[in-house]
């Protein structure tokens, strides 16, 4: 009895209720269809357990997570269309004279080179950007504009590779028509039903582990170079070593969200990793609430399927919902839809004190507090 | 312990060609409490910069024996330097103990780093004790009061085993009351340190200095004990010569 009171379980159940739904609720009602939209939006939902952590915890405003998506995505998808084309043979979308495939790209037919790819690729492209900047002191808009040209950069590349002889990349038509995941044939619907359990499995595990760093001194430390850089520094700390950290822990988990995403959907294209998923990507963690635990997993989930719902009614109203819940959501609410009931809360006690209600009686602490401190020190 | 002093010579700090900081020379032995006052632009905050490595000096910065110039400022700050702002910043959406815990902390290890306190460090502890916000272990710092937050910020500095303290006006702000017990808390805390402070209150200087330099124009007027100070005709006529614009701090 005494464990179910404890504050260390009470921690927990909300990690018990996240595991009912998504194991027990989500599979049970769903159809397999939806169960797929659902996989689809638990990879956004990693990503945005990243970027709780790099923009609500560090404060930086990761404006270019589509770049580690794409990163993870592309591995994976390289990946599977090497296994799909067998050994030794070039993927169906090259031209059919080739022969020879350039390293980088023959490495990824290893399927363990591959996983560690997913998560080492992000996090070496992050640690290199991330020390490039935080030690130069580039932070706030110039961290964003700089994350976001390097996510126009990054698709173009893409783009560029794919339009060159060898077509790498298949440029803009993307990665696509994969058949089997690591050996599982991806038109089985019990695979399918695979892929959303490994999803789901590791969004929780990632969320684990962003609350294990927020509750740690190190999520203290985070926070403290959000709320004032200069000063942690004259405290002995290197707030670009701090930052980093978290900068390159957000884009392993949007490395892991990529590759998770591509044999989910089926296809993966420069316009999934560009400037405008990135920014995608950040406005259902601003929505939920960048600074909690659960808010960014609950923004990204419900704002990618409010897009894929409003998307299917009415194709062309999505964008303008989209950039006005933006907007609604910074100006108003700061906090995130989390934050919602602390708002509330301060509006009536407004509104009370409008109307000449007697507010709480100000606790009368100064003068004892002077006197108090005043004979201890 | 013979090295365990601050000596600046022939600092020098210039903006864009305008000389803040003109060949100054200052000694500061352990256990001091050094006030450094003068008028606006004299120069006082920009000399605590130059030495905490906020901007950049030409001469000598020296600490306890280590050369503090060209180094970064979190080096400078693991040597042992440690100072405060005009506005406090401390960590205000952080608590109390948090932000204490995190100024001592500059020596963990990444592994430390990556756990959750299980406890309240003594230091700590002994900090909270000592600047009187025992009370208040938990509380956001956002929330304490002004006098509250420069204590919180010398604890800090406490915490952070700072060995050289740079100040900069830390009684700014406070009540009568809150000053003395400031000074009072300065006064302990310089026996065993190095204390240099910033101020403008006259009052708070006379009551609690153990020595003093006058700053004028970024060069150093006079130095020596409060009454030596007060009796040199060179303070006088800088402290004269501005009381028209600043009749409250011409009252030395």
């Amino acid at each position: 009895m005494k464990f179910l009171t404890s504050s260390r379980f009470s921690a927990f159940v909300p990690f018990l209720l996240a595991a009912v739904v998504l194991f027990v609720l989500a599979p049970g009602i769903l159809s397999d269809f939806r169960l797929n939209l659902l996989a689809r939006y638990l990879c956004f939902a990693i990503v945005a357990v990243g970027i709780g952590l790099a923009w609500g915890s560090g404060g930086m405003l990761t404006l270019g997570q589509g770049v580690f998506f794409g990163l993870g995505a592309y591995a994976m998808g390289l990946h599977m269309k090497l296994d799909d084309a067998g050994p030794g043979r070039a993927p169906d979308y090259m031209p059919p004279t080739t022969d020879w495939l350039p390293g980088w790209i023959e490495m990824f037919r290893s399927g363990p080179i591959t996983i560690a790819a997913i998560v080492l690729l992000p996090a070496a492209v992050a640690l290199v950007l991330g020390l490039a900047t935080f030690k130069r002191k580039v932070r706030g808009a110039y961290f964003a504009i700089l994350s976001q040209a390097l996510a126009a950069a990054f698709a173009l590349l893409i783009i560029v590779l794919g339009s060159q002889s060898g077509n790498y990349t298949n440029g803009t038509n993307g990665l696509s028509n994969f058949r089997s995941f690591f050996g599982y044939d991806l038109n089985d619907p019990v695979n399918q039903r695979m892929l959303f359990y490994l999803a789901a499995g590791f969004l929780l595990v990632m969320v684990f582990i962003a609350r294990q760093l927020r509750n740690s001194r190190y999520g203290e430390l985070l926070r403290a170079c959000q709320s004032s850089e200069e000063r942690v520094r004259f405290l002995g700390y290197d707030p670009a070593n701090v930052k980093v950290v978290a900068y390159v822990i957000a884009a392993a988990m949007a490395g892991i969200g990529g590759a998770l995403f591509v044999p989910i959907v089926g296809i993966i294209t420069p316009m999934d990793v560009g400037v405008a998923p990135s920014i995608a990507m950040l406005i259902g963690v601003a929505i939920g609430g960048r600074g909690t635990l659960w808010g960014p997993v609950i923004g990204a989930v419900g704002v990618a399927w409010a897009q894929s719902t409003l998307s299917e009614q009415f194709p062309a109203f999505w964008t303008y919902v989209q950039g006005a819940l933006f907007i609604v959501v910074i100006a108003f609410l700061p906090g995130g839809l989390a934050s919602l009931g602390s708002v509330i809360r301060n509006a009536r006690g407004w509104w009370d004190d409008k109307r000449g209600r007697p507010a709480e009686p100000p606790v009368a602490v100064t003068d004892d507090l002077k006197t108090d401190v005043g004979s201890r020190v | 312990m013979a090295t365990d002093y601050l000596e600046i010579t022939d600092l020098t700090v210039s903006f864009d060609g305008f000389i803040a900081v003109d060949t100054v020379n200052l000694t500061v032995l352990k256990s001091d409490l050094r006030f450094l006052i003068g008028p606006n632009g004299a120069g006082k905050t920009t000399i605590i910069d130059a030495i905490s490595g906020l901007v950049p000096s030409t001469g000598s910065i020296e600490f306890a024996g280590n050369h503090l110039q060209g180094k970064k400022v979190h080096k400078i700050a693991r040597l042992g330097v440690g100072r405060t702002f005009q506005t406090s910043t401390v960590f205000e959406d952080l608590t109390v103990l948090q932000n204490l815990d995190i100024a001592a902390g500059a020596h963990r290890t990444p592994l430390t780093l990556l756990r959750r306190r299980s406890a309240v460090p003594e230091e700590v502890t002994a900090a909270l004790e000592t600047i009187g916000l025992t009370g208040q272990i938990d509380t956001l710092a956002g929330v304490l009061s002004h006098g509250q937050k420069q204590w919180l910020e010398i604890g800090m500095l406490l915490v952070q085993n700072a060995q050289l303290l740079l100040l900069d006006e830390p009684v700014a702000g406070m009540s009568h009351d809150e000053r003395n017990a400031t000074g009072e808390l300065l006064q302990r805390i310089s026996t065993e340190r190095t204390v240099v402070i910033v101020e403008h209150d006259m009052d708070f200087m006379r009551s609690f200095a153990k020595s003093v330099t006058v700053l004028a124009a970024g060069k150093v007027l006079s130095e020596g004990s409060v009454a030596e100070v007060q009796a040199d005709p060179r303070v006088q006529a800088v402290y004269l010569g501005t009381a028209a614009a600043a009749p409250t701090g011409a009252e030395i």
